[in-house]
Parts: C-alpha cells; structure tokens; sequence
C-alpha cells in the first residue's frame, strides 16, 4: 500500500514535501498502524497519537483532505495512495504535530465548567433522565480539533471566532439543567466574531469522529440568545 | 550548566484524574500549582476509564460503605491495607456527589439520582446478594470524569505545562525531593521546575505487557523515577488482566457490559462462569473471570480456528439498554472487530490492564520507604497517588470502579496533606547541583550516535518476554527464565542509539526515555513475581496454587539496587471497625 505523508523539521527543512512510503497493509489496518509502520522505516517521522481507540483524541489528521482520528480510521476504506497531512489552518511544530494552542484558548474562553450560584446540596443535584438526554451528543467531544480545523470561519478568524469545538462545549452547559450561568454564558458569546462567524458550512458536522453535531449546538446557542432578547 | 528554572508552591507531575484532582485541591486553597504532563491534559489514560465509580449511595440497592470496605478487603485477597481501605470506602459518596456538583454527566434514574450498575466482586451485607455500587455516565465515566476535572482547574488557574516530559526528580543537599527536571517536548528544551513539595501521579504502566488495553503513553514514568530516587516499589508482582479485552486486539470492553446482564460463553455455547463462581458467576472478581477464561482456552474448550478466545454475549439486552448503557464499546467493537454487539457476540480474552503495584504510600498519599527504622518512614514532601502509588487499597486484585476512586479519594487526601506540608514548610530547600547533573546525564545519554539496537526492537521484545514469562499462569522455571531474559535485554538497552537527535518534538527521543521506564518496571515486577511462592489475587503460581497467610500476607518491596526484595507487613487494622481476617476467597 502506497502512503504520503507530509514532512517538515523546521531545524532541516526550508519548505514542506510530502514523501511517498510503501507500507505492508494488514487484516482491520488503521491509518494509525500505517503510520506506525512508517515511523519504523524513518524514526524521524514525527505524530501524535496515545489510546489507539478514539477516546483521547491525541491523533487527528487530514487523510485524504478530510479530518479524522489516525486509530479509528480504516485502511481499506480509503482511496490510494493515502495522502496525510496535518489537520489545516494550524501552525506546524514539526510533520503531522501542529500548535494547538489558538484552539484551547478559545476552548478556555467559554468558560467550560460547571457554575453554580447556589450552595451545593450534601447529595447530588438531582436531574431527570430527560434532562440528562440533553447532554448526550455534547459531552463525549474529545477535543481532538477535526472540526475546528476544518471550518473555514475557524481559518479565517482562530482569534476571534470560538469555533465549533468550543461552542459545543458552550452549549454543553447551557443545556445542563445543573449550570446557573446561562445570562453570563450568553452575553459573552455577543457580538459578530465570536458565535456569528457560524455560517452553518457544517464542515464540523461532516468530520467529527465522533459523530456529535456542532452546527446543531451553534443553531441551540443563537436560539437561546433570540428567546432571552425578547 | 545554567538551566532555565520556574518556581512553585506545589509541582505535580501527571494529569489524570489523580493529578488533576490534588491540584484542584492545591490550587482552591491559594497554593501555586505546575501540572506537569507529557500529553495534553484531557488525552491522559484515565479518559478511557468506562464503566464507573464505586460509592456506596444506594440508589439502586441498598448499601453501606463498610459493604464496600469487606468486597474490597476481599477482593485484594486479603493483601489491601485495611485503614487505607475505610478510608476510601467512607470517602466514595462524598467524592462521588462532589464530582456531580463539579459538572460530571452521570447517567440518571427516573428519581434523578445517581445510576448505579453491579460490578464484579460487589455484595450487600458482608458477601450477600450482588450489590449495584458502581456511578456511572453510560460507559465514558473516566472521560466525563477527567474533562470535568480539567475544567474545574482550568477555573481554580492551576498552571499547565503540557506536552512537557518528567526526566527526573531532582534533591536538596540533605536528599529531600525539590522538584524535577522536566523537557519541553516541542523545543527539546530541559527545564528545572523547583517545587516545595511534589505529587507523582504519572498512572500506571501497562505497555510493559504486548496485548494491553493500555494507551501507548502508560510507561510508567513516575514508578522508574521513583525507582531512581532509591525509592522501592511494592507489590509489583500484581498485575491485573481484563476479563474482556477484545480478543487479538486488546481493546476494553467494560466490565458494567457483564453488570448490565451480559454473560461469558466457551465453544460449547456453556455459561462457563457457573462453573467457576456459582453465586456470582460472571460478576465475579476479576482475577478469578480471567482466569477462568484461561482455564477454558487451555483445556480446548475456546472458540473460534485457533480456539483461543471466549464470547461475551449482549444481543439479548436489546438496542435500548445499549444504547443507552453501552454505546462506547458498541461503537468500539463495530470499529474495530466489525461486530454490531447488540446483535452478535464479541470475541474476547484477558488482556493486560492495571498495575496494583506501585509506589508505597500512606492514605494520606506521602511516599513511605524503609529509609531507616520502620518499613514505612515518610519521605518529607513527596507524594503519590493512582495507579502509579500503592497505598494499598487494592492488594492483590483491585475491584472494577474502585480505580476512578482511589484517584479522586486519594488525589484530595495527598492535596490536603501537601497543604499542612506548605503551612510548616514555607521556602524552598534548594536544589544540589549533582542531583541536577545526574538528571541531565539521563537526557545527554540519548545524544551518543554510532551503532547500536533501536528502541522499537527492544521494547517489541520486552512485551513479548514479559507476556510468555509473566502472565496470567507462572511457575519458578519460567519466571527465572523470563528474569534471565529481562537482564540481557537490560543490557542491549544500554547499548541503544537513536539515530534522531533533533530538538524539536523528538518523538524518538521520548520513547527512548519511556523506554528506560518500562525496562525498570518490567525488571521489578518478574523480581517480585518470581520471589512470591503463593498463589493471591492476581498472582496465580502453578507451583504453589495455594494462598499462604502464615509466610506470604506482606507485601514485597523491590529495590532497583541489586534486584533486592524485602517484604513488610499489610496493616490489617482498619481505622476504626474491626478487621476482616483472612478468609477463603469464593465467588
């Protein structure tokens, strides 16, 4: 199986290339053991990856023009050559390894923790199951960046505009029924860079791996806000 | 050498929920707080916990902690620390609703309290009927768990140093720890960080074994760094199989999959398990599932071409309960083994997962080494907690659940009591120049060029030898084989060379470094296991099947200088109930 990933060591290299490898494809073969593979070849073939199951969200990289996790992404179901790139729109540290850093500072931005005013009870806060459903689709976001890197809104404003990754996670507490800080959540999210650089592209949508629906959440944020207008 | 140096209250190195959760603790009581973590915070392993947290709430069934405390002495095969133990068990529900007041999306019953499920080795009333003790959020408990924990200190303003990789501890002139030497893994760059009081919480280390359910990041580097400090490890030799890895793979498929109602079946299509553990059947404890399963391939009764794996079967639950209770690892057994587990069942078999041993602590989290009179003197200043400490609470089999709360239970304690330790001890010490050399040396070493094996090779084979010399079933003839093996590859480790010696975000260089880690950890526990000639818990000798209390109800302590084991005695007196002896242990 013929793979090319991108390549770049600033202390090497003065522009990027994309190397061409040839990697014995196997049985259930994620893109991840490709990469394994290639990193045996040349130890100076530089990704990040940890769980190898999808849950740490160490691994997201563009395969084939489209943001996904290395370890839950299937071989065979990819059109060859793969080509692998890191995840776009971010500054590269080195190979397939970007900065990050834009993308968690609007994740802190939102303030993403539980508020509440009130003393908290000696036992739980009771919450109905109903009320529970509402964070099922939100909460399990990995922050891997698959969706915020593919947003072209994210592109073009990573300083201004949360980005979709953010913003569920802004409606992730909005909509639990425990969180008391609906009005400060709101008002921080005013004005025309922050939430409304949304255009609903639902490029987040299509690349999530884990299947949860940001440009929904967007769609619930902008609702809540009209409804507290009026 | 002038080295760039930060200072700081308190330096905790590891961001798991045990990390994470003292340094919440640091950081609301004004403390200054560097995490120190190899990985981005909310991409360490405890985000692939899955089925729950054990706490005594009785939502479901009704229970007591002291229930908790007799399951849990039990299933450490009377090898758990006894005080350590009710202390945990009288901790849970507090921790448990704190977690819920800190943003945790537990899954719910219809009176809006907590969901709880059955779990392996759980009883009401001191070995009665199946209790349901385990909170849950459907099957991503570690996941909600540690986002949450992250979230609460990105609001307390703990400092992070992510992506940065613990070399060593660093010492004072009189060998008190004072920090450590820490690599920015992006610029290749050492840093000194000065701290007054340190906390490893660096998780265990399950890489030491080929098929794990572990991630690739679980090296145990806080375990080696102690290791190095001429800190010994303790009961090492206890080593925890997963019933349920997926079969070839390794993937976890949570034990709440056997709570919500699913059940282990051999070639023959037999419940096996009621052969095994005729009360508790498939919920028994862990070390007696995997064993079974063993037991089943061994004797010919396993399925599939090769016969070498069992089933777990959950199609009879129905897609709602599934969905609802199990998504997770529906969603992983479809991806990974192509299998729809609500229609079909799930190849499986035990697969490498927990380190009960680790670094010895008290319950209040400080390290504790015979240093000079006592076997458990403390060590000022130097904490651990999780999987990487051994406080024991777990001896020599640790119950599913109960691993999310000793890091929460114990990530508080060891907060609070480096707290008291900042109160009385206000500056910092100072580092000693030679202990900073030394540290530098463990990073310079990987600088040399020439000839020599590479990393992956070695550790492929370090896996494999641990995985036929050391596994579920040993006996004295393999263990010393497998110990003559480890020394040799001890060895050709010191022979290695990289052939990547570049600055920037040199992956090679990491897993060089994390290499050194799993060589020492690998070495202490076939040491440990070959020098235990019982059969307890998790350690199953084909020589002497037997548990012996008269000369084996201690816990070993293994030393990196000379291999040299010592033992002391579990503390069987519990804080303030009465002891539970030594029993046989049935299911």
């Amino acid at each position: 199986m013929r793979i090319s990933v991108y390549r770049f060591n600033p202390e090497t290299d003065k522009e990027p290339y994309m190397e061409s490898f040839e990697v014995q494809e196997t049985q259930g073969m994620m893109v991840r053991d490709a990469l394994l593979l290639i990193k045996e070849k040349d130890p100076t073939f530089t990704f990040r990856h940890s769980c190898g199951e999808g849950v740490c969200g160490s691994d997201s990289i563009n395969i084939n023009g489209r943001n996904g996790l290395g370890c839950i992404t299937r071989t065979e179901d990819l059109k060859q050559p793969i080509e692998v790139r890191p995840v776009p729109g971010m500054p590269i540290i080195r190979d397939l390894v970007v900065d990050m850093s834009q993308f968690y500072h609007q994740y802190r931005a939102v303030k993403p923790y539980m508020i509440r005013h009130d003393p908290v009870p000696e036992v739980e806060v009771l919450q109905s199951p109903e009320e529970r459903d509402k964070l099922d689709g939100l909460y399990e976001c990995i922050l891997c960046g698959c969706c915020s890197t593919a947003c072209p809104s994210f592109w073009w404003n990573p300083d201004k505009f949360r980005g979709p990754a953010a913003l569920l996670q802004s409606w992730r507490f909005l909509a639990d029924s425990r969180d008391q800080a609906t009005t400060e959540r709101l008002s921080e999210l005013d004005g025309p860079y922050r939430l409304f650089r949304c255009h609903s592209i639902m490029n987040c949508v299509d690349v999530c791996p884990k299947g949860l629906n940001p440009t929904k959440a967007i769609g619930k944020i902008k609702q809540l806000m009209l409804k507290n207008m009026v | 050498m002038k080295l760039p140096r930060r200072s700081f209250d308190a330096l905790v190195i590891g961001a798991g929920g045990g990390g994470l959760r003292a340094a919440l603790q640091l950081s609301q009581a004004d403390a200054s707080v560097a995490v120190v973590s190899k990985v981005f915070p909310t991409r360490s392993h405890t985000v692939a916990a899955q089925g729950g947290i054990n706490a005594a709430l009785a939502n479901v069934l009704p229970d007591n902690w002291h229930w908790h405390m007799f399951d849990t002495v039990k299933g450490s095969d009377y090898l758990g620390d006894q005080d350590a133990i009710e202390y945990m068990c009288r901790a849970a529900s507090k921790l448990v609703y704190e977690l819920e007041h800190a943003g945790v999306p537990f899954s719910r019953l219809d009176n809006g309290r907590i969901y709880q499920r059955p779990f392996g080795g759980q009883s009401q009333n001191f070995g009665g009927d199946q209790a349901a003790r385990t909170c849950a959020a459907a099957d991503r408990t570690g996941h909600a768990m540690l986002h949450a924990l992250y979230q609460q200190n990105i609001r307390a303003k703990t400092s992070f140093f992510d992506e940065y990789f613990a070399i060593d501890l660093l010492k004072d002139e009189d060998g008190i720890v004072t920090g450590a030497l820490v690599m920015d893994i992006e610029t290749g760059e050492p840093l000194i960080i000065e701290a007054k009081t340190t906390l490893l919480a660096t998780g265990g280390a399950g890489q030491i074994y080929r098929t794990n359910t572990n991630a690739k990041i679980n090296t145990g580097d806080g375990m080696a760094m102690a290791l190095r400090a001429g800190i010994p490890l303790q009961d090492m030799e206890f080593f925890q199989f997963h019933p349920t890895g997926i079969a070839g793979r390794g993937m976890l498929l949570t034990e709440g999959a056997r709570g919500e109602g699913g059940y282990l079946l051999n070639k023959d299509g037999e419940r096996f398990m009621e052969r095994y553990a005729p009360h508790a059947k498939d919920l028994a404890s862990r070390d007696v599932v995997s064993r079974a399963i063993s037991t089943e391939v061994r004797e010919g009764r396993g399925c599939g071409p090769n016969g070498d794996h069992v089933m777990l079967k959950l199609d009879h639950l129905g897609e709602e309960v599934i969905n609802k209770r199990l998504p997770g690892i529906r969603s992983m057994a479809k991806t990974f083994m192509n299998i729809d587990l609500a229609h079909e069942p799930v190849p499986v078999f035990p697969t490498a997962h927990y380190t009960m041993g680790g670094i010895p602590t008290n319950r209040y989290g400080q390290v504790v080494a015979p240093m000079g009179n006592t076997p458990e003197e403390e060590i000022p200043g130097l904490y651990a907690v999780g999987e990487c400490a051994c406080v024991s609470v777990h001896g020599a089999n640790r119950l599913g659940g109960n691993s999310l709360l000793d890091i929460v239970v114990f990530g508080r304690a060891a907060g609070n009591h480096m707290i008291e330790y900042l109160r009385k001890n206000r500056y910092h010490k100072g580092i000693d120049e030679s202990s900073i050399e030394q540290a530098v040396n463990r990073l310079q070493r990987w600088e040399r060029s020439g000839d020599g094996e590479s990393i992956p090779d070695l550790k492929r084979e370090m896996q494999q030898i641990m995985e036929t010399y050391c596994g579920v079933f040993r006996t004295e003839d393999v263990l010393q084989e497998g110990v003559e093996k480890m020394l040799a590859l001890e060895k050709r480790l010191e022979n290695a060379v990289l052939t990547d010696h570049s600055m920037v975000f040199n992956t090679a260089r990491i897993e060089a470094l994390e290499m050194q880690n799993l060589m020492a950890v690998a070495l202490a526990t076939v040491h440990s296991a070959l020098n235990r000639k019982e059969s307890r818990g998790a350690h199953s000798r084909i020589d002497y099947t037997e548990r012996d209390d008269v000369h084996w109800m201690k816990h070993s302590l293994y030393s990196m200088d000379g291999h040299a084991m010592e033992y002391k005695p579990v503390r069987t007196k519990p804080l303030t109930v009465e002891a539970f002896p030594p029993k046989p242990r049935v299911y």
